[in-house]
């Protein structure tokens, strides 16, 4: 569906590091020396920095274990049909939602409890074997991607609703719950899952925690963080421990906060509770015509400085709405240079305040039409050509490739008139719909992969893209993850120090760094090959590491 | 900018001291204080304040960690925009809070239960880690997953991971409208109701029972407001009395929060929000739609931190605390080997804020 049909051999193999690169700023290079009288208290572990040494400065190979003494003991623990190893069995795992990027793993486990995913994480650890966890494999960014010498760990079997509380307004599901699945079965207590990605009919709750996932109505009930209140994690060692809890506060440092967003590198989520939120009773959506993007864009920033938390704010130009009207009809306006949705919700009477209030900031600002729905089928209409923009960029071109960036939004129209330059430069086309609200853009680039050399200049525009949205002050994703799609993008973003500070936090969790290796986080050294000449505070990036 | 306070700090961590930071020490008396600890030297971060940047459209300011939150909230006000997680100000004229300080201690006031904590409006920051190194992690957007989410992590991390020197917030516009009702009702009915109500679309922004009265704050578009007023019940409280009411509860001046004698400690206890009434043998303050409750007492630290984990709890010896060796919960023997790992991934001399969140870190 959405690829970049190239695969990625041998992507993370490097030549071995320079030893001596592992020293911070600073001339630090002694960090076993604590202070004070009370030094035993301090943990100095001396594995984990052999770790981090390891995993920051390069990637890890694992093409030299015997697996043969694992297979016989996953077996043992796994029900009968629960380990694949056939190569036609493997397929169907060998990438995400990003299919460009394909691997196959050594084999898929499919536990179907806490206690298996134990036996199959101890057994993993103690080969020295990777693993990559996979939810739905709905992703965008390569991250459930498998590892060549790994196996893949799917929650898949893990689809208990385990309760669901009306009086608590919490939710208990196994981390194969499908999203939309908890607001289903939330629905009968007036209660639902806030958070919505567009993939919420597929994309599993334990995938939604390790990419901290997001959707329409983020902007103003929050991302997966601000909506799951504890996770059980099985970790690297197949060590159980709980982060979080059903109070609204836990002790100590804030690990939850941590592992959401991990992209499955930190530990594996085995049981999650989150947050339900009361139904809104009323939703009115308004569709806004713009003559010029400029002026929509100005919009979007406008509606925010009334004062206005939308519950929804997204934004399609006009490639995207003309993609989409002939086979969802959903009466966008089809000549306008692009269209705003903006939703409100609440009580009747909020809505019908609000509604009136963002009709006049969008008057002012210049809309050329304005329609507010009149029905709850018509509501449903507005949002259902922007929940079909991904199909239908499929429709009106052979492959597409979606970008994630984040920006700020006073400079969404910068980014749409930037992006119709590189549309020029690069010959091809963008059809652009952003979650305009809160910042975060998906262009989608449209290619031919038949075509040689189309698909080269499509990632060339991406990665443009990312590099502008660093330099407008935004990120390289908003909500996709970085995966190994965007993993040389992370070069942009961080230096070397943030990096190393990275690999710190992933050495405390998984010191032999074997959970989902090569994605996320690149090693030192990888951002030294990618070469990049990152300047950050008047400083070349990782001048302490040889150029090969 | 201030490169030479930021160089000051740099030589001061680099001495490779124990070092408490602080900024207008209104949560000097929170924390553990380990009964062996070397004498810290004080890392004052308040020469490194101001504004650095506020975009009211992209509700985010950013802001130097020495700023007091009363020079931040005054100017978002300007804009009438503030900061939704009520960030308790404590001190005699609340005026001595730092920003810095509200993002190390991680609390938050009324408003956590139905707009989120601290931490969730935490965006990005810039820290300086245990070797002196400028880090800059987040940034200024909504959303951003590239990376682990370190600026989260400090938030609560009481300086023990390192020093914040800006951090980048998202705001809120200011309600337009709100009223505050009051309902006399026993603990166990109160407990009811804000849970059940909990589960309705109200525009519930803070509850708060204590004393036989459970007072209601309503926030949002007026006929919203108006409308839900009806629904509840009760009795309308005059606006500057309830303004005055839920600040006292914020910055911890509530009559309630004051020591009652010698030995007695001031608990906060987190629970699940519809946990019955704790039978903690005096009376509790409740806040937080049932999930944040107070008391005072003289048992022992083991005894409430025993009642605390049997709800699924935990549970903080806040204030008055006679022994402040562990004031916080103990962890479960993996967490605390995270917390250890971390500690070292930030600060590998061991350093900063030692013991004011665990002994061990
Ligand atoms: C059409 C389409 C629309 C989309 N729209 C959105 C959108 O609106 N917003 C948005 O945020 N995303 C969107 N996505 C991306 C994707 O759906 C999300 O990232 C989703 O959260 C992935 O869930 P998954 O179960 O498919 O995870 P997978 O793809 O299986 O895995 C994703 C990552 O999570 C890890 N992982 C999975 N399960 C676990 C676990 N139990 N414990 C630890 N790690 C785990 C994997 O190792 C991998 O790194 C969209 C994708 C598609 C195809």
């Amino acid at each position: 569906m959405m690829s970049i049909q190239t695969p990625a051999e041998g992507a993370d193999t490097f030549p071995l590091p320079s030893r001596e690169s592992d020293r911070g700023r600073g001339g630090e290079n002694q960090t076993n020396s604590p202070v004070g009288a009370d030094d035993t208290l301090l943990c100095v572990t001396t594995d984990i920095d052999t770790a981090l040494a390891h995993s920051a400065e390069q990637d890890q190979n694992f093409a030299s274990i015997h697996h043969a003494t694992l297979f016989s003991r996953l077996k043992k623990i796994l029900p009968q049909g629960a380990l694949l190893q056939v190569k036609e069995d493997l397929a169907p795992y060998e990438c995400d939602g990003l299919s460009a990027y394909r691997r196959i793993p050594l084999a898929v486990a499919l536990p179907e409890d806490e206690a298996q995913v134990v036996a199959v994480m101890k057994a993993c650890y103690e080969a020295g074997v990777p693993v990559v966890a996979r939810g739905a494999g709905t992703g965008l960014s390569g991250g459930a991607m498998p590892h060549e010498q790994g196996l893949v760990l799917s929650l898949a079997k893990l689809k208990r609703i385990v309760r669901i509380d009306k009086y608590s307004r919490t939710a208990v599901v196994q981390p194969g719950v499908r999203n939309l699945a908890i607001s289903e079965a939330a629905a009968p207590f007036g209660l639902y899952y806030a958070p919505d990605p567009s993939s919420q009919i597929a994309c599993s709750i334990g995938g939604n925690v390790a990419e901290n996932s997001g959707g329409v109505h983020c902007l103003k009930y929050g991302l997966t963080v601000h909506n799951v209140l504890r996770v059980r994690v099985v970790l690297a060692d197949g060590d159980v421990v709980t982060l979080g809890s059903e109070a609204l506060d836990s002790a100590g440092l804030d690990l939850l906060a941590l592992f959401i967003g991990s992209e499955g590198l930190l530990g594996i989520a085995t049981e999650v509770t989150v947050k339900l939120t009361p139904k809104p009773q009323f939703a009115q959506c308004i569709l806004a015509s713009f003559d010029d993007v400029r002026r929509a864009g100005d919009a979007v920033a406008a509606v925010i400085a009334a004062g206005i938390i939308p519950a929804g704010l997204e934004m399609m130009d006009q490639p995207a709405t003309r993609a989409v009207e002939p086979f969802v009809k959903a009466g966008y306006d089809i000549n306008a240079a692009a269209i705003l949705l903006c939703e409100s919700d609440g009580t009747k009477e909020e809505v019908g305040d609000e509604i009136a209030r963002m009709k006049a900031v969008l008057e002012g600002c210049g809309a050329t039409e304005i329609r507010v729905s009149q029905s709850e089928a018509e509501r449903i209409l507005f949002w259902a050509g922007r929940k079909a923009a991904f199909p239908a960029a499929g429709r009106v071109s052979p492959d597409y490739y979606c970008m994630d960036g984040t920006i700020p939004k006073r400079r969404l129209a910068d980014m749409l008139i930037a992006i119709t330059e590189l549309e020029k430069k690069y010959g091809l086309r963008c059809m652009n719909v952003f979650h305009a609200g809160d910042g975060n853009l998906h262009p989608l680039i449209l290619y031919d992969a038949n075509v040689p050399g189309e698909l080269e200049r499509t990632e060339a525009f991406g990665a443009e893209i990312l590099k502008l949205s660093v330099d407008f002050g935004g990120t390289i994703t908003g909500e996709h993850g970085v995966g190994f799609e965007k993993i040389n993008a992370m070069c942009e973003q961080f230096a070397s120090d943030e990096l190393r500070i990275f690999h710190g936090i992933k050495a405390a969790w998984d010191a032999r760094g074997l959970l989902n290796p090569g994605k996320a986080v690149p090693s030192l050294h990888r951002c030294a090959e990618f070469g990049r000449m990152h300047v950050h505070g008047g400083q070349t990036a990782f001048p302490e590491i040889e150029r090969l | 900018m201030s490169s030479t306070t930021i160089d000051e700090f740099r030589q001061q961590i680099l001495q490779r001291q124990p070092l408490r930071i602080r900024g207008g020490g209104s949560k000097d008396f929170y924390g553990s204080v380990p009964s062996s600890m070397q004498e810290s030297n004080l890392l004052d971060t308040r020469m490194h304040s101001g504004i650095v940047s506020y975009d009211p459209s992209e509700l985010v300011v950013t802001v130097k960690a020495g700023t007091t939150l009363q020079a931040l909230e005054l100017v978002l006000a300007t804009r009438r925009q503030f900061l939704p997680f009520e960030p308790p100000r404590f001190g005699d004229d609340l005026s001595a809070a730092t920003i810095g300080g509200a993002v190390a201690a991680g609390l938050s006031g009324p408003r956590r239960a139905t707009v989120g904590a601290l931490r969730d409006f935490v965006l990005g920051l810039r820290l300086m880690d245990g070797v002196g190194r400028e880090l800059k992690f987040g940034g200024e957007v909504m959303k951003n997953v590239a990376g682990y989410d370190v600026s989260r992590l400090m938030a609560g991390s009481m300086g023990c991971l390192g020093l914040i020197l800006d951090v980048s917030l998202k705001v809120l516009p200011m309600p337009m409208h709100e009223a505050t009702i009051g309902l006399a009702l026993d603990q166990q009915p109160a407990l009811e109701l804000m849970n059940q109500w909990g589960g309705e679309p109200l525009p519930i922004s803070a509850t708060c029972w204590a004393d036989g009265l459970l007072m209601i704050r309503l926030s949002g578009a007026e006929p919203a407001v108006r409308t839900a007023q009806q629904r509840l019940g009760g009795d309308l409280v005059e606006a500057d009395q309830a303004a005055q009411f839920w600040a006292s509860l914020r910055d911890g001046q509530h009559a309630f929060f004051a020591q009652t004698s010698p030995h007695a400690t001031l608990w906060r206890l987190s629970v699940p929000s519809v946990t019955p009434p704790l039978e903690v043998g005096g009376s509790s303050l409740i806040e937080w739609g049932g999930a944040q409750r107070w008391f005072h007492s003289e048992a022992s630290a083991e005894e409430v931190q025993t009642l605390a984990h049997r709800c699924g709890a935990t549970a903080t010896a806040f204030r008055y605390a006679p022994d402040r060796t562990q004031v916080f919960s103990p962890f479960a023997p993996g967490v605390l080997k995270l917390h250890q790992s971390l500690k070292h991934a930030f600060d590998p001399h061991g350093i900063f804020g030692r013991g004011r969140l665990y002994p061990e870190i």
